[in-house]
C-alpha cells in the first residue's frame, strides 16, 4: 500500500483516575481519498481516537503520522487548520452568521475579503444551499439540518486534505439524514478528500464507508475492511452481533445484479418484426409460458404469453400490440436488493436486467438471489466460501 | 424658597454636579471593567481560583463605603481619587460575577468547535468567549453602573465630585430655606441619573448584542 494519508501507531489515551484505557493502542492507516469510518457501541472510545488525530485529546503514548510525517508533537493550531473538524454537537457560533462562521479558518488563514466570500459562496451551494438566502443568517434562524450542512461547509472552508467527522448527521431525522449522506456522497466524489467518519449507526458505516474499523471497548479493532468483506466475512462474534440481525438484507444492499450470473437464455426473445407463428414456435420449443419482444433497440418492450398469441391472426398482424408492458427493468449497477423489489412487483417473478443504454441483458429470478444469499450465509465465518466469483 | 425657585437660581450649580457625578460614575466603572474583566479572564477556567477571586470581591463589596473613605482619607487624601477608588471597588463584584458566569456558561460544544478549528487561545477567547459572554457582561455592568450612582452621593464626605454635595449641603443647613429644596433637588437628580443610565446601557445591549444571541 502506498504512503496512507493517516497513520495511528499504538496510539492510547489513558484517563487519570480511569481504570483501563479509553483508548487502547490502536493501530489503523487510512488511505488517502478514502472514507474510513469508526463505528462502535457508545462510549468505546470513538470520538476519542478522532480527537486524538487532531489533538483535541493529547494522547498518553503512541504516535500520528499525516502522509508520512510524525505530527504528534508539532504545533496544533498548526496541525488543525490541515484538517477540517465536524464537531459531533456541530458547535457553530450563535454570535456570527452562517458567511462568517465558513469563513473562519480563511480569515485565520489571512485569506482576503474577496476570496473568503467567493469560497463562502461556492461552498454553500456545495452544500445545497442558496448563497443568497442564507448568507446573512444566524444559525438560530436555520434549521437542525441546516445547521448540519453549514457544519460541514465551514469544516471544508479552507480546503483540507483530511476531514474529521464526528456523528455530522447524528441529530437529523431519518429522511434528512439519508439525503444529507447521499449529497455528501455526491460531494466527496468531487473532492476525493480523506475522511474518518465516526457513528454508531452500522447502516450508515455500511452506506458511507469505503472501509469500515469496527471498535470494541477501549477502540480495539474487531475488524477493518470493506463493508463487502465486514459483511461476508465477519471476524468475530462481536462483529457478527454489532452487524445484527439484518445482514442479509444489507449484504444484498451492497452486491449489484452484475455480480451475480444474469440468466440470457432463461426465458425466449423475439424481435418486434417476427411473425405471429415465429412466435408461437419460439414458445414452444422453449417450453416457457412467456417470451419477451425486444423493439428495435433490443430494449425490453413487453412480456407475451401463449394465449396471446392464440387471440392474434396467425402469421400477421403486430405483434407490438400482444401482452404486458414490461415494467420496470433494473440495471446492471442496481442492488440485489434493488432487483428483488422488481421481482416482487413483477406478474413473473423475474426482474429483467438491462445495460447501460437499456438493451436487454438477461433476467434475474428469485432463485438467482437465494442462491446468491446461500452463498453468503456459506461465507459467514464458519464456512469460508466468498460470495463473489472475482 | 421652593424647589423652582432653587433650580431657577442656581440650575448652573445643579448642572455641573450632575455632570460630576456622571464623570466620576463612569470613571469608576470604566476602571472596574477593565480589572474585573481582566481578573476574570485570568481565572474563569480554573475553578478553585474562581472561588477565591469571588471570596475576596465579595468581602471587598460588604464593607461599608464610610470605612473605605476613612481610610483613603488617610492613605490619599480627600478629593476625587479616594471616592472614585471606592465606587470602582464596589462596582467591581458585579462585573467580575457576571464575566466569569458568562465565560463559564459559553457551551464548551462551540469553544471545542474553535479549538477544533486550530483558533488560537487568545482567538478563542475575543472571537467566541467573549462575545458569547457579552450580554451577560452587559448586564453586570448595568448593575454595576446603577449601584454606584447611589453610593457616589456618600463622595462627598471626602469631598468627592457630584450630587452628595447638594444633599449634604442641605443636611448641614437643616432649618434654613435652602435645606429642603437642596435635599430634594439632589436626591431626585441622583434618582433620574441612575435610571437615565439603566436605559441607556438597556438600549446598548438591545443595538450591539448580534442578532443570533438575542
Ligand atoms: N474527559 C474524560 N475523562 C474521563 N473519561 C473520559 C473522558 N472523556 C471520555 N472518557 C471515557 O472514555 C471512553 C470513551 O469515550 P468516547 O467519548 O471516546 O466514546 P464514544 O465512542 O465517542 O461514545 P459515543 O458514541 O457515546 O459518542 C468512555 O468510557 C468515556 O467515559
Ligand atoms: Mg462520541
Amino acid at each position: 500500500m502506498s504512503e496512507p494519508m493517516i497513520r495511528l501507531d499504538k496510539l492510547t489515551k489513558r484517563y487519570p483516575g480511569h481504570d483501563g484505557a479509553a483508548v487502547d493502542a490502536i493501530d489503523l492507516a487510512m488511505p488517502k481519498g478514502e472514507i474510513v469510518i469508526l463505528v462502535g457501541p457508545s462510549g468505546c472510545g470513538k470520538t476519542t481516537t478522532l480527537e486524538m488525530i487532531n489533538r483535541l485529546i493529547e494522547p498518553t503514548s503512541g504516535r500520528i503520522f499525516l502522509e508520512g510525517e510524525d505530527v504528534t508533537h508539532v504545533d496544533p493550531d498548526q496541525l488543525r487548520r490541515r484538517m477540517g473538524y465536524v464537531i459531533q454537537q456541530i458547535g457553530l457560533f450563535p454570535h456570527q452568521t452562517i458567511a462568517q462562521n465558513i469563513a473562519t479558518v480563511p480569515r485565520m488563514l489571512g485569506w482576503d475579503a474577496k476570496r473568503t466570500n467567493a469560497r463562502v459562496d461556492e461552498l454553500l451551494h456545495m452544500v445545497g444551499l442558496d448563497p443568497s438566502r442564507y448568507r446573512d443568517r444566524y444559525p438560530k434562524e436555520m434549521s437542525g439540518g441546516q445547521r448540519q450542512r453549514v457544519g460541514v461547509a465551514r469544516a471544508m472552508a479552507a480546503d483540507p486534505p483530511v476531514m474529521l467527522m464526528d456523528e455530522p448527521f447524528g441529530a437529523t431525522d431519518p429522511i434528512t439524514r439519508e439525503r444529507l449522506q447521499n449529497e455528501f456522497l455526491r460531494i466527496q466524489e468531487d473532492i476525493g478528500k480523506t475522511i474518518v467518519f465516526v457513528t454508531h449507526d452500522i447502516d450508515e458505516a455500511i452506506k458511507m464507508g469505503d472501509r469500515i474499523a469496527i471498535l470494541d471497548v477501549g477502540s480495539r479493532v474487531a475488524q477493518y475492511d470493506t463493508p463487502e468483506a465486514i459483511l461476508s466475512h465477519p471476524a468475530s462474534a462481536f462483529v457478527e452481533q454489532f452487524l445484527g440481525a439484518g445482514i442479509l438484507l444489507k449484504r444484498l444492499n451492497l452486491s449489484r445484479v452484475e455480480d451475480v450470473e444474469v440468466a440470457t437464455g432463461e426465458w425466449p426473445t423475439i424481435d418486434r418484426g417476427s411473425t405471429g407463428e415465429q412466435a408461437r414456435a419460439q414458445l414452444r420449443k422453449s417450453g416457457r409460458s412467456h417470451l419477451l419482444l425486444l423493439d428495435d433497440q433490443r430494449r425490453p418492450a413487453r412480456w407475451i404469453g401463449a394465449a396471446d398469441l392464440e387471440r392474434s391472426d396467425a402469421g400477421t398482424g403486430d405483434l407490438s400490440g400482444l401482452g404486458t408492458e414490461v415494467q420496470a427493468c433494473v440495471d446492471l449497477r442496481a442492488t440485489l436488493n434493488g432487483a428483488l423489489q422488481e421481482m416482487l412487483l413483477n406478474a413473473n417473478g423475474v426482474a429483467v436486467v438491462v445495460d447501460r443504454e437499456g438493451a436487454y441483458a438477461g433476467t434475474l429470478d428469485l432463485d438467482t438471489i437465494i442462491a446468491a444469499i446461500r452463498r453468503m450465509r456459506a461465507a459467514s465465518p464458519d464456512g469460508d466460501v466468498p460470495l463473489d466469483p472475482a | 424658597m421652593t424647589v423652582s425657585s432653587y433650580l431657577q437660581r442656581r440650575w448652573d450649580v445643579v448642572l455641573q454636579l450632575t455632570l460630576e457625578h456622571l464623570i466620576a460614575v463612569g470613571i469608576a466603572v470604566g476602571f472596574a471593567t477593565v480589572v474585573g474583566v481582566l481578573l476574570a479572564v485570568a481565572v474563569y477556567r480554573n475553578d478553585r481560583a474562581v472561588t477565591v477571586l469571588l471570596v475576596v470581591v465579595n468581602t471587598l463589596f460588604t464593607v461599608p463605603a464610610l470605612a473605605y473613605f476613612g481610610a483613603l482619607i488617610v492613605l490619599v487624601g480627600l478629593g476625587w481619587t479616594s471616592a472614585i477608588t471606592v465606587l470602582a471597588i464596589y462596582a467591581l463584584l458585579p462585573i467580575v460575577r457576571n464575566t466569569v458566569t458568562g465565560l463559564r456558561e459559553v457551551d464548551p460544544a462551540i469553544v471545542r468547535a474553535a479549538t477544533g478549528m486550530g483558533m488560537s487561545r487568545f482567538g478563542r477567547l475575543t472571537r467566541v468567549e467573549l462575545p458569547l459572554a457579552y450580554p451577560v457582561i452587559l448586564s453586570g455592568l448595568r448593575v454595576a453602573t446603577v449601584l454606584i450612582v447611589g453610593i457616589a452621593a456618600i463622595g462627598a464626605y471626602v469631598a468627592g465630585p457630584g450630587l452628595g454635595e447638594l444633599i449634604f449641603s442641605g443636611l448641614g443647613a437643616l432649618g434654613t430655606a435652602r435645606a429642603i429644596p437642596e435635599i430634594t433637588i439632589g436626591t431626585v437628580a441622583i434618582v433620574l441619573v441612575a435610571l437615565v443610565l439603566d436605559g441607556l446601557l438597556a438600549l446598548l445591549g438591545r443595538f450591539s448584542t448580534p442578532r443570533g444571541l438575542r
